[in-house]
């Protein structure tokens, strides 16, 4: 198991480098230099700032050097201060994360409460009636650009029928609410935003969940259990659904970046202030440390996801700890 | 079933094609011309869809809107195919350490959250970079000052964010078919590496990739409206479904024209390119 995880650690150390590449090269696609961008997009930016960024660059120097300084500081989990507010940049995306994992850790639950049983149910009788209906409903899920039911969600439910909260995290009067009340608040506020963000991934893993339960229901382990006389709750959830979901785990670790992605649109149509709308607010206003910082942020946690769902593979599935690598 | 659906979806995508193309003749207004008195108007005899806020038809823009989507989701798709059936193909071939370095650009791809870059990239607004590269090249040059260059670099940014799932399928279907014996027998022969692959091992590799552009190009067409809402992708006033809604935002909830036509028209534009895809790869899995 341990050569397993320290080979896969190895095999993570160029993606690692590459990342750092594509992300520091991102700044460096503007015209002009960086700080010239800054300033004329951004009036905002102090002569003194610039000129505070150009010393930390060390924009006179050849790019390899600019590089390496670079690598150095983020290495240190130095990130440099946000062109906007003249803040750190670690300070600001540490205070909006919990806000971005909340939404994404309560809609990926939520995921997996209704794709797991939904898929399974599917694939008991693959082309049955309700194995056509979760069909339909995944091509719907797929197609539906979430961004507009996240829209329609808003004026239906917050503006026309005044059921849920529109925008942002908390209630105006919030301050006067006891703990209780505040989490309740808080719970109503994202209930819209995670079942938007839940609906996306939803078609994806139900659709993988059934095609995996298929697969293992025809092996000749689900026979013999069945012949040798299990109850078919027995055979189904025993020995199908525990290898049914083995697949599940590499694939909750790919759509972790859709996660993330997702977080983008969301948090910028119900205003919730995660690091979604940092990215897009720093996009926008060409605040290259925290678009810097959150390309290689986001990608990392990326990568740890990938590394985890391959451990967690590995640790379920002997098969893969002996043989090669997965895939 | 999925037979008939794929049809379906094929028949949907021939009609929007026709509409995007017969545009000029069908669109009641110029889709660009701006009447200030008639802004926000509801659906009525003149304007079958209504007006936006500057007074311009939704029905017309939506309808010119239709061809910025599909000839970026299809130009997109195009790169993304070129680029990824080129790299697969050569990690496949190769093997050794020319596949091991292209595979880890593949998974460094893989691992930024595609929005993450492509609003980056875009913010950073190499377009003027672009033309400065390009003004250079005889043809090119003259070519792209005819197209909006914001839109160049959507096709190209879009398609090359999106190669990697081709480039893992090509390599896979390489790597198998590359041992099979009419690959052998040509190699016996001397075919050159080039015409192995261009000759032998890419025609016959091309069934998934058809399967995977098709989707593909709904996938482009959503990821493309979702930067045109958030003020990223295509800018007016040249419409596209993401952008009019977009300028519907302001009126939510009072002008349902400008938020629920767009929407639906995305809808069933990606939806009638996943039947489709779906479609082709049980045709394919059938035939294996």
């Amino acid at each position: 198991m341990m050569t397993y995880v320290v080979r896969r650690l190895v095999g993570t150390l160029p993606v690692l480098f590459l990342i750092t590449l594509i992300s520091f090269g991102i700044m460096h696609l503007a015209p002009g230099k960086p700080t010239d961008a800054a300033m004329s997009f951004n009036p905002k930016v102090s002569l003194e700032a610039r000129q505070r960024m150009e010393a930390l660059y060390g924009l006179d120097q050849p790019l390899m050097v600019q590089y390496r300084r670079w690598l150095g500081r983020m290495a240190r989990w130095e990130f440099g201060r946000s062109f906007l507010d003249d803040r750190p940049v670690g300070e600001k995306i540490a205070e909006r994360l919990p806000v971005t994992l909340t939404i994404n850790l309560a809609s990926l639950a939520l995921i997996l409460c209704i794709a797991i049983p939904l898929g399974v149910v599917a694939a008991v009788r693959p082309g049955g009636v309700f194995d056509r209906l979760t069909t339909v409903l995944v091509f719907i899920g797929y197609s539906m650009p979430s961004f507009w039911l996240a829209l329609l969600c808003l004026v239906g439910f917050g503006v026309v029928l005044r059921w849920l909260p529109v925008s942002g995290l908390h209630s105006l009067d919030y301050e006067s609410f006891g703990l209780l009340r505040r989490g309740l608040d808080a719970a109503w506020h994202l209930l819209l935003p995670v079942l938007i963000a839940a609906f996306t991934g939803l078609a994806g893993l139900s659709r993988y969940m059934r095609s995996s339960m298929v697969e293992v229901l025809r092996q000749d382990y689900i026979r013999t259990a069945r012949a040798k006389g299990l109850s078919e709750r027995r055979v189904l959830f025993h020995h199908g659904l525990r290898n049914g979901l083995l697949p599940i785990i590499t694939l909750l670790g790919l759509s972790l970046p859709d996660l993330i992605g997702g977080a983008v649109i969301a948090e910028t149509i119900f205003s919730i202030p995660g690091m979604g709308r940092l990215f897009y607010d720093a996009v926008m206003a060409r605040d290259y440390p925290v678009v810097m910082a959150l390309v290689t942020i986001g990608a990392l946690l990326t990568l740890v996801g990938n590394l985890l769902a391959d451990v967690a593979y590995a640790y379920a599935d002997p098969r893969i700890r002996v043989g090669a690598e997965p895939r | 079933m999925s037979n008939r659906l794929a049809l379906m979806g094929g028949c949907v995508l021939i009609g929007l094609a026709l509409l995007a193309v017969t545009a000029p003749w069908l669109a009641p207004h110029d889709p660009l011309r701006i009447t200030v008195s008639d802004a926000l108007l509801p659906p009525s005899a003149t304007y079958p869809l209504g007006t936006d806020q500057l007074g311009r038809d939704v029905l017309s823009r939506l309808l010119y809107g239709a061809r910025i989507s599909l000839v970026i989701g299809i130009i997109a798709v195009g790169i993304a195919v070129l680029v990824g059936t080129s790299v697969g193909a050569i990690a496949g071939f190769y093997g050794g350490w020319v596949d091991a370095a292209l595979m880890r650009l593949v998974d460094t791809l893989l691992s930024i959250p595609t929005i993450f870059l492509l609003l980056a990239i875009i913010a950073m607004d190499p377009s003027e970079r672009l033309l400065q590269l390009t003004s250079r090249v005889p043809l090119l040059g003259n070519l792209l000052t005819l197209v909006d260059p914001q839109i160049v670099i959507l096709m190209m940014v879009l398609g090359l964010m999106s190669w990697m799932g081709v480039a893992r399928l090509v390599r896979a279907e390489i790597l198998s078919l590359k041992e099979r014996e009419f690959v052998l027998a040509a190699r016996v022969l001397g075919a050159s590496p080039l015409r192995l692959i261009m000759k032998h091992l890419v025609p016959n590799a091309m069934g998934p990739v058809l399967v995977s552009a098709t989707l593909g190009v709904g996938g482009a067409i959503l990821t493309e409206s979702v930067l045109s809402y958030l003020g990223l992708g295509v800018q007016p006033p040249t419409p596209s479904w993401g952008n009019i809604l977009n300028e519907g935002r302001i009126a939510l909830g009072v002008a349902w024209w400008l938020t629920i036509p767009p929407g639906v028209c995305i809808f069933v534009t990606v939806l009638a390119f996943n039947l489709l895809g779906e479609g082709l790869r049980d045709r394919i899995s059938r035939r294996e």
